[in-house]
């Protein structure tokens, strides 16, 4: 390396080579963390761990808890903390079942199709009234995020206790359960259409974003790093959908789907899952978080703010509306991953969401979102969920034992910090 | 002469008991520059944070050309075209060149989202004007040394075609070179008629780049004068003693036969 440099040899090496592709590699070293851990589990389940129906699994596991990772990554990046997100959840979870299983049939007749959508409607306007109210009492009242977050861990997850009588509410409406993972996906020729779709909307923001650029006559990156780099999303989403529709329906269910339209299932018909309607869920929320952080001014201020209080106060951003606005979408975010988890589950129970806060926490942690404020990004998060979930269940299909199971995902999001503090002092930014 | 740029007659304002700005007038013509001086404490940074929307003032009166008008906000100090450099930079070190320039100003595109590449270019360009050795763009400003950040900062106030320039302690944390700089865009931008306060605690900068001066002590004015009618000692019995010189427009602060007059 240094005798190239003495020599002044001007051929390119892999340093630059990779310096052309403008990567991220903070996302690059998360990524293949994230990797070696799979192959690690792979290995030791003896193949069991990257197959479809465990990717699949994993995907429908991670979807609640990332949902509510890429709301908190806001909330850390304006210096504050929810500790009540899977309270909220749990009461939201009971609202949106009361309204479903309670208040709707008798008004609309059981199993009106309209139903789930009216109730998963009441949950975010739940969700985000709950959220909207902490951040006021945040950012107007001026007390402490930990401290009336930590009150609300406590008060609405005995809130959810009252509203549902300590019952466990069920069985929910069958078109809401759909969202829950395994009972919904878009089938296989769905899937394709959709990541079709998603290619052809990423490689035209490439593109577009390429011409933006030329056009104001800043430097582009060189043609084949742009082909390296559409190739590889490309490849990345195509792949993912077709791990997904690789995971065949059972046989045995497929029967029964096809007597419940009341039709035989043509001997030997193998169909894949596909895409669960709850990770396309997520997809959807994920787009929209990134372009509200990176393309929208609500986002620049969440992070100016994050990065310097006075400064984003003295530019005439109204930080304590800003606030109130964090955590309202926290409360909403929190409310569709209560329609995620209770449709998993298929009823509402007491203990719905219980710890979920700390895992929330740690997947944004874990995805480089900084605890001093001002850093952090929406897929890290997504990241950061993923890695902690497949350490949770690559050790429970290896057999660890599940108070082992805690002290390893404690030790590496402790870790994993670590790792970050000194890779931030490296590279100085 | 023509009604003053600024006139800030009589504030006042307290934080819990301690008059930290008590019956100040001050005012500011255009293509001047009036130096604000006094200990630490004496409440100039006060005064101006009044100005510029920070603070709110218990009482007084600000008139910009002539015409009474309202500051509650830093939008509303913006909108009458004020523009404060402040003392800590007022930069979010988390973000670009770019993103500070136009912070709560961004420029959007059609649809309504944040335009980076154009405030980029726009950056470019009046950084090719300010400091042309300022290359990174894509840094967060933390990464940038004393001077560039300076500026950001300046670039900022320039940008959006400020009147009324507040600079606190504009050149505290630069070097020689920097410091030149700095004074050489005052100068610049006194020519293109705005009017500015500059804070300072060197005494030095005052008479080089001042006009007149106004000297505060525990909150009070303790006078005015014209540079070129003082000396620096005259200056600095001002800012110790409270004690206003010949030359000089006494304030309600001054000390006059060891008693202080209002």
């Amino acid at each position: 390396m240094s005798d190239t440099a003495l020599s002044g040899q001007k051929s390119p090496t892999a340093r630059n080579l990779f310096a052309a592709l403008q990567l991220d590699t903070r996302l690059l070293g998360m990524i293949g963390a994230f990797i070696v851990l799979c192959l690690v589990f792979n290995v030791i389940t003896d193949g069991r761990f990257l197959t479809p129906r465990n990717i699949f699994n994993l995907t429908i596991q991670t979807v609640s808890v990332a949902i509510m990772a890429t709301g908190m990554v806001f909330v850390i990046v304006t210096r504050h903390i929810d500790l009540s997100v899977g309270s909220v959840l749990a009461t939201v979870a009971a609202v949106m079942a009361v309204v479903q299983t309670d208040v709707l049939p008798p008004l609309l007749g059981l199993g009106n199709p309209t139903i789930w959508i009216l109730a998963i409607l009441a949950g975010v306007v739940v969700g985000v009234l709950i959220g909207a109210f902490q951040g006021w009492m945040i950012g107007y009242l001026g007390i402490p995020a930990f401290i009336v977050t930590l009150g609300g861990l406590l008060v609405w997850r005995n809130v959810a206790w009252f509203i549902t009588s300590g019952q466990t509410i069920g069985p929910l409406d069958e078109t809401f359960t759909k969202i829950g993972g395994i009972g919904g996906t878009m089938g296989e020729t769905g899937s394709w259409i959709f990541g079709i779709l998603a290619v052809a909307a990423a490689l035209w923001m490439q593109v577009s974003s390429r011409r933006r650029k030329a056009a104001h006559g800043f430097p582009v990156k060189p043609g084949w790093a742009e082909i390296t780099m559409g190739v590889i999303t490309t490849a990345a989403i195509l792949g993912f959908v077709w791990v997904l529709n690789s995971y065949d329906i059972p046989t045995a269910r497929l029967k029964r789907i096809f007597q419940a339209n009341g039709e035989t299932m043509p001997e030997g018909l193998v169909m894949g899952y596909g895409i669960p309607y709850s990770v396309l869920l997520l997809i959807v929320v994920t787009v929209i978080m990134t372009i509200v952080a990176r393309r929208t001014r609500l986002g620049r201020y969440i992070f100016a703010t994050g990065g310097n209080p006075d400064a984003a106060e003295l530019s005439g951003i109204n930080t304590r509306f800003l606030t109130v606005k964090v955590f309202a979408i926290m409360g909403g975010l929190s409310a569709l991953a209560a329609a995620v988890a209770a449709a998993r589950l298929g009823f509402s129970t007491n203990d719905i969401g219980t710890l979920d806060e700390l895992r929330v926490i740690a997947a944004a942690v874990i995805g480089g979102t900084a605890l001093a404020g001002g850093v952090g990004t929406i897929y890290g998060a997504i990241l950061g969920a993923l890695i902690m979930q497949s350490l949770q269940s690559g050790m429970a299909m290896v057999g660890v034992d599940a108070p082992l199971q805690n002290i390893v995902v404690g030790t590496v999001l402790v870790i994993a910090v670590l790792v970050d503090i000194i890779y931030r002092k490296r590279t100085g930014d | 002469m023509d009604a003053p740029l600024v006139e800030m007659k009589d504030m006042c304002i307290s934080f819990g008991g301690v008059q930290a700005v008590d019956h100040v007038t001050v005012d500011l013509y255009p293509g001047e520059v009036v130096g604000l001086l006094g200990h630490n404490g004496a409440g100039k940074s006060t005064l101006i944070k009044i100005l510029s929307g920070a603070y709110k003032a218990d009482s007084g009166e600000i008139r910009i050309n002539g015409k009474e008008v309202h500051i509650h906000s830093p939008r509303d100090a913006r909108a009458q075209n004020i523009e404060t450099i402040y003392q800590t930079l007022a930069l979010a070190d988390n973000l670009d060149a770019a993103s500070n320039l136009f912070l709560g100003r961004e420029l959007t595109s059609p649809l309504g989202f944040v335009d980076d590449d154009a405030m980029e270019a726009e950056t470019r360009k009046i950084m090719g004007r300010l400091n042309p050795n300022f290359k990174k763009f894509h840094a967060p400003v933390k990464a940038l040394s004393g001077g560039q950040r300076q500026s950001v900062a300046i670039a900022r106030a320039v940008y959006f075609n400020a009147k009324i320039l507040i600079m606190d302690e504009p050149t505290a944390a630069l070097g020689v070179h920097e410091t030149q700089m700095v004074a050489e865009l005052i100068q610049e931008l006194k020519k293109q008629g705005l009017g500015i306060f500059l804070i300072s605690h060197d005494i030095h900068d005052v008479f080089q780049l001042c006009d007149r001066i106004a000297v505060m002590k525990n909150g009070q004015l303790v006078g005015t004068a014209r540079t070129t009618d003082v000396t620096d000692d005259d200056v600095l019995g001002m800012i110790i003693l409270g004690k206003c010189p010949e030359g000089a427009t006494p304030g309600p602060g001054a000390l006059v036969d060891d008693t202080v007059v209002g």
